[in-house]
Parts: C-alpha cells; sequence; structure tokens
C-alpha cells in the first residue's frame, strides 16, 4: 500500500499529457454569513488526476461534486485557489496571458447546453471559424477550416454553413460544438456532459461520431458525465467524485465491475436494472447528497454510508493505491491499521 | 382508431376503466404555423395499474398527459377525441368543475417541482392550504393531514420540514414535498412527468420506489411519462412508445423490453447504452424526428427505418397484434 | 392548475409546453435581422404607427417646402384666428403667425430633442452599461452605482438643475437630457449583458483564447443590441417630453423659435379663447410620443424571436 502519486495511476505509460495536482477552488457564498463566520462551497478540494495520450478519462459523480468545476479549473475559465497543472509537459503557472492563450488551442472543450453554447446571432461557419480567426488565421483559410469540420461532424457545409442555430435540432448543434472544439486543432477535448441532453437515438449517433474523431483527429478526452452507463461504454478509465474529492479512480472494468468505495458501489447499484422482472427493491443510499457548504468532517461520505465508524468522522481518508495498481480508493476500510474495524479485510 | 390495448387492459382490472382516452388529438395552432403534436391516441388504464408513456422529446408525451387535466393553453390549444377520468367527461367540464376534478380525482407531478410549489409559502402551509380548500376540514386537521402525508413520502424530521420554505429543501426532498401534495386530496390517477429526470442517480431511485410502494398503497392509477427506458422498467406495468404524437407499439413491459417489435422501439433499445456495448459500435437510429407542422399521412418512421418499404408509404399503419395484449404499428411486422 | 388546484398561469403552462415539446419552426437560411424584417411586416399596427411617425418625420423634414408661411411671420388681424380660417388651415397663435407652418417648422427641433439625446445617451450609457456587465466584478459595481446617484432624482428635476447649471439654452438642453437618459440605458445594457455574459458560448469564445475586445463584439454586440435599441426607442417620448416641458418652463428654446414645447407654453394662456388651436402642439407631442412608444412595443415583439 503505498501513497499514490498525483499521477493516480499507471507505470510505464510514460509521460502523461495532463497531470493536474493539489487543485482546490472553494467559492465563498454571498448574503449567508451577514457578520457571522464567512461559509465557502468546497467545490473543488486536493483534486489528483493524469491523463495519458489517446486515452478517454471519464468523470463521474452526482449534481455539486465539482466535475464540471474541476474541468473549468483546468481550462483555467475559473482561477483555482491552489494547484498544478501539467499539460504536455509544461508547468502552467498563474498569470502569463501569452502562455494561456496558447494552451487554450491545445485544451478545448464541449459544453452540455447546445442551445446556449452557441451564439444565435451568428451563423454555424462563423462559429466555427471564430477560434482559428482569432488566433490569426485569414478568413478564408478560417472558412475553409469550417467546411472541413462541418465535413467531419457529418453536416453538409453547403447546405448547413449560413444556417443559424436556432434552424438546427439538438443533436446537429451538438455536432457544431464538438467542430467549434475541434477548430483548433486541441490534443485533450473536455467533454462537459457533451450528450446529456440528447434524445437516446441522437445521443448514440454522437456518441458514435466522437468515437471517429477520437481516432481520426488522435485526440485524449476527458469524458463528464453523470450517466454511469455512457461514461462507461466510451471511457479506458474512470475517476468518480464526490463532494469535491475523488473518491476512486481506476480503469473501467475494475471500476464496474469490483468497485471498492462504498460510494462507487452505491452509485452503481442505483442504475435501473433494465429488466421488469428483476426491479430493484432496496434504495443503495438513503437521502441525498449534503450541501457542499460545511461538507462533513473526515470522510465527507460518511453520514450516508452504511460502514461508517467514529475513524471516519474523524480522518479524512487518503486516496490510495491498492497493490493491483492503477486502483486508487480513498477509504479506511481500505486502509490497514486505519482503526476501522474493517480495515485491511477486503484487500 | 380503436384501440385493442383497451380490450388487453380490461382483463387485468376488475373492469372498471379509470381512465379512457379515444382518438385523442392536440394541435397548437399559432398564426405561423400549426403544430400537430398528438395524433389520435388512445388507451385505458385501470386503477392499480401503472402505464408508461416511453418517447422522445417532441414525441407528443407530455402533451398527451396534460390534455388527460385538460392542462394545456386554451386560446391556441384544439384538443379532439374524448377523455374520461373516473367518470369524468374532462374536455367538456366546465372551467369550476374542472377545477374540482383536478387535484382531487387527477393530480400531477413534475419534472421541476419548482414548477408546482409556490416559493413564498413554505411547503406544509401550501399542502394543508390544499387540503382544507378540497376537503373542508379544519387547519388543525389539515396540518395533521399534511405530517401524515410528510411521514408517508418518508420526509425525514417531517415535522421541523413542515415549515421549510421550496428553496431551503434539496432537490430530492422538494420532489417528495411535490408528491405529498399531489397526494393530499386522494387523487385516483396519478400524472407524473419526468418526476425523476433532473435528479441524481442515487435520488432518482429512491423516488421510483417510493412512488411505486405509494402506488400500491393507494391503490391509484398512474401515467408516468419518461424518455428513459430503463426508468420505465423499474415502474411500468405496460408500456407505450411514443413517436410523431402516435403509440407505435403497446403491451406489458417486459415483453415489450425483452423482444421489442417496433423498429423504432428496436431503435431505441439498442442506442440506450449499457456496459456490455463496450467497444462496439452502437446501432444508432439515423436522422432526427420529424417536423410536427405536417400531419403525417403515412408512417412517421419510414424515414429514418431500416426497414422501410413502399408499402409504409401508402398510410398510416394500424394497429398489429404482437402477441398478448401486445401491438405495434408497422405493416411490416405481418409480412415478415 | 396544478396538482392541488391552485392556478398554473396560462403562461407558465406554455412555456413548459414550449420548452419540452413543442417542435421549433424551422426557417430555412434565413437570418435573425431578415426574420425580425418579415414579422414586422405581419404587424398591421406597428406599421401602421411607423407609417404616422415617418409622416411626422418627413413633414419636419421638408418644412420650408411644405408650409404656407414663415414661421415668424405675425398678421395682428388674425390673431388666436380659429381652425379653418382660409389662409390659415390651423388657425393662428396669439401673435397671428399661423399654426401649419410653425408646427411643421416645430416639429424640426422637437424630434431632434427627442433623437439626439437618445443617441448620445446610447453611445454613453450603452457602453459603459456593457463594459460593466462583461467585465463584472468590482468595475460594475463602481460603474452601476454611480448610475445609481442619478436615480436619486427625479429626472425633471435633475435636467433643470443641469439646464440651471450650464446655462440655458439648445445645446445645453440637448446635453442635460442625454445625462439624464444614459443610467436607465445603462441599467438596461448592463442587465441583458450579465446575462448573455453567463452563456456558454462566451465561456467556449473565451476557452478559445479570444482577446475579450473581440468576445465583446463578436459575441456580445449582436445579442444585447436589439433589447437595448428597444428600449431607447420608447425614451424618445420621454425625451420629447422632458425637452417640451423644459421649453415650456422656459429653460430651453427661447421665442420666437418655434418648437412645440414653446408653442404650448405660449399659447396656454390663450386656451379659453380658442382652446382647440392652444392644444394642437399638446397634440402633436401626444402624438409623436405615442408612435414612439408602440413602434418601441411592436420592435421587440418582432425581436422575441424563439431561437430554441
Amino acid at each position: 500500500m503505498s501513497q499514490a502519486t498525483p499521477l493516480g495511476a499507471g507505470p510505464g505509460r510514460g509521460e502523461p499529457l495532463l497531470a493536474v495536482s493539489g487543485l482546490r477552488k472553494y467559492f465563498p457564498v454571498k448574503g449567508l454569513s451577514f457578520g457571522g463566520p464567512s461559509l465557502v462551497v468546497k467545490a473543488v478540494d486536493e483534486v489528483n488526476f493524469a491523463v495519458w495520450p489517446g486515452e478517454t478519462l471519464g468523470i463521474v459523480g452526482e449534481s455539486g461534486c465539482g466535475k464540471s468545476t474541476t474541468a473549468r479549473l483546468v481550462m483555467r475559465l475559473i482561477e483555482p485557489d491552489s494547484g498544478q497543472v501539467r499539460f504536455e509537459g509544461r508547468e502552467l503557472a498563474g498569470g502569463s496571458n501569452a502562455s494561456l492563450r496558447a494552451v487554450r488551442s491545445r485544451m478545448q472543450m464541449v459544453f452540455q447546453d447546445s442551445y446556449s453554447s452557441l451564439n444565435p446571432r451568428l451563423p454555424i461557419e462563423d462559429t466555427i471559424a471564430f477560434g482559428p480567426r482569432v488566433h490569426g488565421t485569414p478568413r478564408a483559410e478560417a472558412r475553409e477550416r469550417a467546411r472541413r469540420l462541418l465535413a467531419a461532424v457529418g453536416l453538409d457545409s453547403a447546405r448547413f454553413g449560413r444556417r443559424y442555430p436556432h434552424e438546427l435540432s439538438g443533436g446537429q448543434r451538438q455536432r457544431i460544438n464538438i467542430a467549434r472544439a475541434l477548430a483548433l486543432n486541441p490534443r485533450l477535448v473536455f467533454l462537459d456532459e457533451a450528450v446529456s441532453a440528447l434524445d437516446k437515438s441522437v445521443q448514440a449517433q454522437v456518441l458514435n461520431l466522437l468515437v471517429d474523431l477520437k481516432a481520426e483527429f488522435n485526440l485524449t478526452y476527458v469524458f463528464i458525465s453523470h450517466d454511469l452507463n455512457v461514461v462507461q461504454y466510451i471511457s479506458d478509465r474512470v475517476l468518480v467524485m464526490y463532494l469535491g474529492k475523488v473518491v476512486e479512480t481506476g480503469p473501467v472494468d475494475v471500476i464496474y465491475n469490483a468497485p471498492r468505495h462504498p460510494y462507487t458501489q452505491a452509485l452503481l447499484s442505483s442504475r435501473p436494472s433494465m429488466d421488469p422482472e428483476r426491479r430493484i427493491t432496496v434504495p443503495p443510499l438513503t437521502g441525498d447528497p449534503p450541501n457542499p457548504i460545511n461538507p462533513p468532517s473526515g470522510c465527507r461520505f460518511r453520514t450516508r454510508c452504511s460502514f461508517a465508524e467514529e475513524v471516519c468522522a474523524r480522518v479524512e481518508p487518503p486516496l490510495l493505491a491498492l497493490p493491483c495498481g492503477g486502483h486508487d480508493v480513498a477509504c479506511h476500510m481500505m486502509v490497514p491499521n486505519s482503526g476501522h474495524s474493517r480495515a485491511g479485510q477486503a484487500s | 382508431m380503436s384501440s385493442s390495448f383497451a380490450v388487453a387492459t380490461s382483463a387485468i382490472s376488475t373492469g372498471d376503466r379509470l381512465v379512457e382516452v379515444n382518438d385523442l388529438t392536440v394541435r397548437f395552432v399559432s398564426k405561423d404555423t400549426t403544430i400537430h403534436a398528438v395524433n389520435g391516441v388512445s388507451f385505458t388504464l385501470a386503477a392499480g395499474e401503472v402505464l408508461g408513456i416511453l418517447g422522445e422529446s417532441g414525441s407528443g408525451k407530455t402533451v398527451t398527459l396534460r390534455a388527460l387535466m385538460r392542462l394545456l393553453p386554451e386560446g391556441r390549444t384544439q384538443i379532439g377525441g374524448t377523455v374520461r377520468v373516473a367518470g369524468h367527461d374532462v374536455l367538456g367540464l366546465s372551467p369550476g368543475a374542472l377545477s374540482r376534478v383536478r387535484g382531487s380525482t387527477i393530480a400531477m407531478i413534475f419534472q421541476e417541482p419548482m414548477t408546482a410549489l409556490d416559493p413564498v409559502y413554505t411547503v406544509g402551509y401550501q399542502i394543508a392550504e390544499t387540503v382544507v380548500r378540497h376537503e373542508n376540514v379544519s387547519w388543525a386537521e389539515a396540518r395533521r393531514r399534511t405530517l401524515d402525508l410528510f411521514e408517508k413520502v418518508q420526509i425525514p424530521s417531517a415535522q421541523r420540514r413542515l415549515d421549510a420554505y421550496p428553496h431551503e429543501l434539496s432537490g430530492g426532498l422538494r420532489q417528495r414535498a411535490m408528491i405529498a401534495l399531489a397526494l393530499s386530496c386522494r387523487p385516483s390517477v396519478l400524472l407524473a412527468d419526468e418526476p425523476t429526470t433532473a435528479l441524481d442517480a442515487t435520488v432518482q431511485i429512491q423516488i421510483l420506489l417510493l412512488l411505486r410502494s405509494l402506488q400500491k398503497e393507494l391503490g391509484m392509477g398512474v401515467v408516468f411519462v419518461t424518455h428513459d427506458v430503463g426508468v420505465a422498467g423499474e415502474i411500468a406495468d405496460k408500456l407505450a412508445i411514443m413517436y410523431a404524437g402516435r403509440f407505435i407499439e403497446t403491451g406489458p413491459v417486459t415483453p415489450i423490453m425483452r423482444a421489442p417489435r417496433h423498429p423504432y422501439t428496436e431503435g431505441l433499445l439498442a442506442s440506450t447504452v449499457h456496459g456490455a456495448m463496450r467497444g462496439q459500435r452502437l446501432k444508432a437510429i439515423q436522422g432526427s424526428p420529424p417536423n410536427l407542422e405536417i400531419l403525417p399521412a403515412a408512417c412517421s418512421f419510414a424515414p429514418r427505418c431500416p426497414r422501410v418499404a413502399d408499402i409504409c408509404l401508402a398510410g398510416v399503419p394500424p394497429e398489429v397484434p404482437t402477441g398478448p395484449d401486445r401491438m405495434a404499428r408497422c405493416v411490416r411486422i405481418t409480412q415478415n | 392548475m396544478n396538482p392541488a388546484g391552485r392556478p398554473l398561469s396560462d403562461a407558465a403552462a406554455t412555456r413548459v409546453l414550449s420548452g419540452a415539446e413543442v417542435p421549433v419552426g424551422r426557417r430555412d437560411g434565413r437570418g435573425y435581422w431578415t426574420t425580425v424584417a418579415v414579422r414586422l411586416s405581419r404587424d398591421p399596427l406597428t406599421l401602421f404607427f411607423g407609417i404616422v411617425l415617418l409622416l411626422i418625420v418627413a413633414s419636419a423634414v421638408f418644412a420650408p417646402g411644405l408650409a404656407p408661411t414663415e414661421p415668424d411671420a405675425t398678421n395682428v388681424l388674425k390673431r388666436l384666428a380659429p381652425i379653418g380660417t382660409p389662409g390659415y388651415l390651423l388657425g393662428a397663435d396669439e401673435l397671428g403667425r399661423d399654426m401649419l407652418s410653425r408646427l411643421l417648422y416645430g416639429g424640426r427641433l422637437s424630434l431632434l430633442m427627442g433623437i439626439l439625446p437618445v443617441i448620445g445617451a446610447l453611445i454613453i450609457g450603452g457602453g459603459l452599461g456593457i463594459t460593466a456587465g462583461f467585465i463584472g466584478g468590482r468595475l460594475n459595481m463602481l460603474v452601476m452605482r454611480t448610475m445609481d446617484v442619478f436615480y436619486a432624482f427625479p429626472s425633471v428635476l435633475l435636467a433643470i438643475g443641469l439646464v440651471g447649471a450650464f446655462g440655458s439654452g439648445i445645446v445645453n438642453l440637448l446635453i442635460s437630457i442625454t445625462v439624464i437618459l444614459s443610467p436607465p440605458i445603462a441599467r438596461v445594457a448592463e442587465s441583458v449583458t450579465t446575462q448573455v455574459r453567463t452563456y456558454d458560448f462566451v465561456e467556449a469564445a473565451r476557452a478559445s483564447g479570444a482577446p475579450t475586445f473581440a468576445i465583446i463584439r463578436v459575441h456580445v454586440l449582436a445579442n444585447v443590441l436589439g433589447p437595448i435599441l428597444t428600449f431607447a426607442t420608447s425614451l424618445v417620448s420621454v425625451s420629447i417630453i422632458i425637452s417640451a416641458g423644459l421649453s415650456f418652463l422656459g429653460f430651453g428654446v427661447q421665442p420666437p423659435i418655434p418648437e412645440w414645447g414653446l408653442m404650448l407654453s405660449t399659447l396656454r394662456k390663450s386656451i379659453w379663447i380658442n382652446p382647440y388651436v392652444c392644444a394642437l402642439p399638446g397634440l402633436m407631442i401626444f402624438v409623436t410620443s405615442i408612435c414612439f412608444n408602440l413602434l418601441s412595443d411592436g420592435l421587440r415583439n418582432a425581436m422575441d424571436v424563439r431561437l430554441g
């Protein structure tokens, strides 16, 4: 049992494309603390992970667990309170605008809401060409690239290029979103709930497209979603978050077939059974996720965990690598001599 | 449109038809355009039964549900057909009679509870007020009933939560409060419009289980609208799959989920991702749903259908029996 | 009605429906402004008042050609001649000047005083509001709280105070009205910009590494201009009325220059002698204001294209 490296997992896989360590963001809560102690939402708290070139890392968790904030912090759309981000072997230090602009073309994001993520007053071709234009590509060349990308995401540029977002269906708009993200030739794409708002039949089309584009453009994905099935389908590795903390990470098969953290286990068994003859009879968890303002002490999951003991309230469990490698869990039950009565039994 | 579906359900129930919908059509008329949202839907529902209406956005599932309560903008909606709920002719009721039926006979729960709960009153007051108005009981009695309801929907520390405002409750508790509000006047029919869609996975399953147990306990008929096959599988006794304003396949839930017959249902199930599909290419349905500004004269799914033939374009496909209590609107089924 | 029988407004029901189920009509390849123009052309009321306004503006512009006499030509014999007097189609004022000519000429100044301050306020208030809304934070606080100071005074009083400080005269009148119209425009501009700023497409533009100015120019302006312009149109009538009021009080235009507000002021003493003639300048102010207000309403409806 060893302290997990900030990189999370995976010896012998070379240098990660993206390495995040100690990432933290507390949002102050306004209006609730007049005169009293100031309240903060611990949105992302000491998060470490790494992404290797060519893989898809899935990030799952319930609303308010910090998965979207994590992506925005790495992209520096929100300024982190602290933490290091290494991308393509270089440290992204705070401040310098020029380096940030250069990095931003290499790291892109696809948003969930296909309506609010496209400018309603701009023909979609111009939306896609906007990124290359601000990076100095001549107008004609930028437009040409936009047309090629429209074709790459399966839309006929002659028919669609001059249309406005409201003239397209949700699925088509999400394809435009993807094309826009690819317009700057990124290496890493954050997909923030990118298929969640789509109808199932359209969702499947877009998932197929994402798989194709990944191969064609040699991309690396960070796929953020609350949909456990979609994450299982598309990811190579999975990161499970709860109230701003990483609770478990590992290869997708290991996480889905042998989850070790009680939260991951509950989350996975909350999925509908897809078989009306074998319905779920007892809810795996009771109650709602606690308010991220003043999260529980120690292990943040302890208030809903059926194995919680005294040590869980006192000590925060570190994210530790299991001996099998590549699988990290933050739970006292996984740590021998942690003080939990079940400590070390499972491993 | 005749309904083999209706005949089928009467066998399960004791013969009383709690909800009886016949050839329901709903059109939204505006200056620019007419949208044919529902185009001939017929079904019946018995007490104690859960009908799941499964469809994608724009399929007309929510509009169908709202028509059962006539909860559609009056001026620009044209409703045709008949809707009978517990003996009331919903489409023919006077506004006063309609508002008595709403709440006491039919109640509805929504995807977003904030649309049903008033932000300026405590949830306890809102429920008690409804009880007082509909049932003519004293405030003390109403408040006691409200507390019972809160306990029934498993709201922890119910007494304290009565005095909470909607925004002070978490998403799951708010949904429970809305269910309590809907149940406050003991409706015989509960309409549910994607009540778990906005919830997290661990909370969604709690609410589904709660609805299931309340429905059994109170013997209500439930119409549950959802876009999620998995959710429908957890709660429905029978399923109706809706596409372009029509029921295109209906029947008991298990056989449909195990062996769908209509190509759209097949496609929908095949494109619902689950773990076993890892590494495979998803069998997506090509194209997108039809524009309902034009009333579909043939099979609406034909343009996207892998099994399309000339005969599909000849007219609206009739109901083809596909098994006990089952039907699908696809002419290719008989030909196979 | 919601489940419990409490009323759910029709609008709310419609909103729920339009969000969830009613598919959007797809207009092929038609830009936003074209759509707005088409919708405007289908709105007879707005069209009618637009034409009336156009006629008023045209008659002011072409006043020298249209007016039967010089606006300052007096005729003692025709003092307060009633409407319909031969040669004095709309009667004459207290100095026997032809009302029709004076109304035509007066429109030039009145319209100018309606429109110029609004354009000025659009540039100042709009610029400040959009900048404050987009940058946010302390700058927003500084700009908007400064604007709030102006709200502490009733606008007409403030205008009187400003003209009093600057000295009366047309230019000073225009400046002071511009000053009092800027804060409301800034407030509207700030609120729509703040809203647009939260949309993901602005976030996406930032993620592409675009400089702030490019984001405002390409992504923000086009989305906030519509509501700001609509609001500004409704202010034209306010501006006409305030300037008329100030002229009426003697702060703006000085006699004998024809201007509706001033005309109303000088004729008020004669209201018992010939009420119809005396009411004419007021009628013009009223009609013009109504036209601008209804045009603004029509514009807002036409621009409210659902872009789902």
